[in-house]
């Protein structure tokens, strides 16, 4: 009998959302004319048809309420057409207030601002909460009651308890309770009921959580508690202690994280120094650069495909490979390999041709820094709770970093490449005896390790600003990877990576981020005293 | 093996033979350059402007760093990319004695504390400022910090066997920390703007042309005491130890020489030189700040001693002149090539010419007949 109860009911709940959201749809030509009223609208007339275009319109509706609140909303004096505006330059550029189709420019002087009192203001983020709290979008109804939770009033709170009965998501019921409970703490004298509600913020890491709690525990300057029920404040201060611990953890989680991002930009930075540094022993101070020229050439792919930056991105990748891969290839060919076996006279040869590129780049592209956008996918973050989130540009960079390193690590170990690469680097006379084109390897490893530069570079492009000293930044760091981590060893760089990234995330907060940065190169320069050789030495004859 | 040793021998034979003729020339155009700039009247054609006085001591400052790079690189195969760190360090010393000198002639007229201290809001002097009002105590400070900087890095560097490009990257690393560092408001140096709006030194205003042209002459004595005392320092025992640790230094150790005691002293030695380099070189140029440590401005020092040719002390002299004198001249009129024209003079030199400058001269000019030396 029972099931078929519920599927009654569900059939009958159905119908009813159908009806309400066929109800809430409206034709769009009244909804138009409706909002079209506005602009004729004294204050005092404003409220009744705000209130039935909260009505007729729904959810479609918000955008349009939202921007009067905030006093985005215009409309043109030609026309009495009502505009959202967003300043731009001088003028601003106009959207259509109810679907968002874009408008073109004005400027400022042919548009004038709706402007609401306070009265109006209320029943606007009534209106707005009452019809995001019912929306059918998690987030939504999520971002809803985040608002009334931050500026708590009788009306919000009201509309949040029937939200609640209907809430079908167990994350927004939660945060609806918490809400509910911290507008009860602190505008009820019941002490039952304030109890009670102190139960709903247990384990919560809400700021407006733990600033309520605070608030209960707090002393006047006599040393009197605020809070005269010793009851609640005991219970309070338990739940500080819980709360406090638990956000401790997760800042921890969160440091760590940062330390392994920055890691991950260190491990791409170093991974391609490692392999002509380390394997061909050969000093490239023109790396940095190399990155660069990835992170130029990001920006250069998404000026061609402005439409698309969402794929743009996947095509800046091999293109990024590419292009330093074949200038580290000319540079190899061209200097480097006159200078075979006089490791400081490279150094300085291959700092000149740092210089040229970075001047270079200033010539073509100006020295302003360069604007890449960041695709959709890759923008805003992994929320776990008010106090952990990771933001996924940074997630990504780390999962691509892991991804390039094993692929060379593949390259290296299970490619023909690979095994003359290894051959030459440890012996590079036997090499070629038994018939190893030495100096093809060579060109091949350096177009190799600059292709990875170029890799690090549109990873980069995502994090920071795309400039002509965009490398130079890194150059340094990434010689304190590869030596730290031990010359020849990929294994080395990686562990050198993350544990240089870890340590400086660590330290920051103690001591601030320039100084991190120092005591961390000075830790090296004493850790190269102990081991001169780095964390994981290359062992054997090749190590001399 | 033999033959390279033997070569450096009669160089260095060449060398002190060719001393009086280095010193000649460079207080030749020292004293020309000051007299023509004191006694002539303005309109004359043989004037020498103040500018251009203050921009001789400028060069003179970079040949004297240039000859403190070719004293660890050209004789010990040390390449240093830090030795901008000295300099500054120096030059700083130097600046703190003139901030203290300016007294309440600021702009907030405190008596005490220099301007960006009292605009920091700090209300007493920091320790490590105390004793700059007094002139001996700064030029000892110019060369005990740098001094004792060396030391303590180069000891562990040197103890430990770190050599070739590892010391290289090492000294870039020391110089970039440095520069972090100084560019901290909180470290009391100045932060980004560092130390300027010198007044005057030992009483004399900074301004005056007699104060710039005698800082130059000090500058011309410096550099030729220092290339004496190098010259002396270079060929002496300790010099040809020196040298035997660059061309086999496993041999010179087996031998039974403490090679990383000598190179050291060696490079203590050298700091020294480029901090007065560094304290000669702000009064003059009037400014001091953190840019100064840039691994930059290290690298292009290395690049006057190759464009001269290292090994020679003469030559890095020679390259920092030349160097110094295009660059001024191209900043001028076309800044955007210079570091095109830089870069490009990194790779041809190291490509093209090893020896530098004064390589290609020896290449070219006929070889006498062999000197008896020679012949031996």
């Amino acid at each position: 009998m029972k099931p078929r109860w519920t599927v009654l009911f569900t059939l009958v709940l159905v119908l009813c959302c159908a009806a309400a959201s066929a109800q809430e749809t409206g034709d769009p030509n009244e909804l138009r004319a409706l909002a079209q009223q506005l602009a004729g609208a004294s204050l005092s007339k404003m409220p009744p048809i705000l209130e039935q275009l909260g009505e007729t319109g729904g959810e479609r509706v918000v955008p349009l309420l939202r921007a009067l609140l905030e006093g985005d909303l215009y409309k043109v004096k030609s026309t009495d057409e009502i505009v959202l505006g967003v300043e731009q330059g001088d003028g601003y550029a106009a959207s259509d207030a109810l679907d968002g189709t874009a408008l073109g420019e004005y400027p400022s002087s042919d548009l004038k601002k709706l402007r609401v009192n306070n009265s109006v203001r209320v029943q606007l983020r009534g209106i707005i909460a009452r019809l995001t709290l019912g929306s059918d979008k998690v987030a939504v109804r999520k971002e809803a009651v985040r608002n009334i939770l931050e500026r708590p009033d009788e009306e919000g709170v009201t509309l949040l308890r029937a939200a609640l009965l209907q809430e079908t998501d167990a994350t927004v019921a939660d945060l609806q309770r918490l809400a509910i409970a911290l507008y009860d703490i602190n505008h009820t004298d019941d002490p039952a009921l304030r109890l009670e509600s102190l139960q709903h913020l247990e384990g919560s890491v809400e700021p407006d959580a733990r600033n309520t709690l605070l608030r209960l525990v707090e002393q006047d300057g006599d040393g009197n508690y605020l809070e005269p029920n010793p009851v609640i404040r005991a219970r309070a201060t338990a739940l500080l202690q819980n709360i406090e611990s638990k956000v401790e953890f997760y800042e921890l989680l969160e440091t760590i994280f940062f330390g392994l991002s920055l890691g991950s930009v260190l491990l791409l930075v170093a991974t391609g120094l490692a392999i002509t540094f380390g394997v061909m022993g050969v000093i490239n101070m023109a790396h940095g650069e190399l990155i660069m020229l990835g992170a130029y050439t990001t920006y250069v792919v998404q000026q061609l495909m402005p439409g698309n930056i969402a794929l743009s991105i996947l095509v800046a990748i091999p293109a990024a490979f590419v292009v330093s891969g074949l200038v580290g290839i000319v540079i190899e060919r061209g200097v480097i390999r006159f200078l075979h076996g006089r490791p400081l006279e490279t150094l300085l040869a291959t700092f000149g041709i740092s210089l040229v590129l970075q001047q270079a780049v200033r010539t073509i592209f100006s020295p302003l820094n360069r604007q890449v956008a960041t695709p959709d996918w890759m923008f805003g973050s992994l929320e776990f709770n008010a106090v952990f989130s990771i933001t996924y540009n940074r997630l990504y960079v780390l999962l691509f970093a892991l991804l390039v390193f094993f692929l060379l690590q593949l390259i290296l170990k299970k490619t023909p490449l690979g095994l003359q690469v290894r051959a030459v680097s440890q012996n590079r006379d036997m090499a070629r005896s038994v018939g190893i084109r030495t100096e093809w390897v060579d060109a091949m490893t350096f177009g190799l390790g600059s292709g990875v530069a170029g890799l690090a570079g549109v990873a980069l492009s995502q994090l920071t600003n795309v400039g002509p000293n965009l490398g130079q930044a890194y150059i340094i760091d990434s010689f304190m990877v590869v030596v730290f981590g031990g010359v020849g060893n990929l294994w080395g760089t990686l562990v050198g990576g993350f544990t240089l990234g870890i340590t400086n995330k660590f330290l920051e907060p103690v001591t601030g981020a320039v100084l991190a940065n120092i005591l961390v190169l000075v830790f090296i320069i004493l850790f190269i005293q102990k081991r001169p050789r780095g964390l994981f030495p290359q062992k054997g004859r090749a190590a001399e | 093996m033999n033959h390279s040793l033997y070569g450096q021998f009669s160089a260095l034979h060449q060398l002190r033979e060719r001393a009086p003729l280095f010193l000649a020339v460079l207080f030749g155009v020292t004293i020309y350059a000051a007299t023509c700039n004191l006694l002539l009247a303005e309109d004359s054609v043989f004037h020498v402007s103040t500018y251009t006085v203050t921009l001789l001591g400028k060069y003179l400052c970079f040949a004297l760093l240039a000859m403190a790079v070719d004293v660890v690189w050209g004789y010990c195969g040390i390449l240093s990319l830090g030795h901008g760190a000295f300099f500054a360090l120096g030059g700083y010393a130097m600046g703190m004695y003139l901030m203290r000198q300016i007294g309440d002639r600021g702009v907030y007229g405190n008596p005490l504390l220099p301007d960006f201290m009292v605009f920091l809001n700090w209300q007493e002097l920091p320790w490590y400022w105390h004793g700059f009002d007094q002139f001996w105590f700064a030029m000892l400070m110019v060369l005990l910090v740098p001094g004792v900087l060396a030391f303590v890095f180069g000891f562990l560097a040197f103890r430990s066997r770190v050599a070739g490009v590892y010391l290289s990257i090492m000294t870039q690393a020391l110089t970039y920390a440095l520069m972090l560092a100084f560019f901290r408001n909180e470290m009391g140096f100045g932060g980004n703007n560092g130390l300027t709006d010198f007044k005057d030194i030992l009483g004399f205003d900074l301004q005056a042309d007699g104060t710039r042209v005698v800082l130059f002459v000090i500058t011309a004595v410096v550099l030729g005491l220092a290339y004496c005392t190098s010259q002396l320092i270079l060929s002496s025992r300790f010099g040809r130890v020196i040298v035997g640790v660059r061309d086999a230094e496993a041999r010179a150790r087996f031998v039974g020489y403490r090679t990383e005691m000598y190179k050291v002293w060696l490079f203590v030695y050298s700091a020294l030189l480029a901090a007065m380099a560094g304290a000669l070189y702000v009064p003059q140029v009037g400014i001091i700040n953190p840019g100064e440590f840039s691994p930059l401005n290290s690298i292009e020092i290395v690049v006057w001693v190759a464009v001269g040719g290292r090994g020679t002390l003469y030559g890095a002299v020679i390259g920092a002149l030349l160097v110094n004198y295009a660059k001024t001249r191209f900043t001028a009129v076309l800044p955007e090539v210079w570091l095109f024209a830089l870069g490009a003079l990194f790779v041809c030199v190291t490509v093209f010419l090893p020896r530098g400058l004064v390589g290609l001269a020896q290449r070219w000019r006929p070889r006498p007949a062999a000197t008896p030396e020679e012949a031996a």
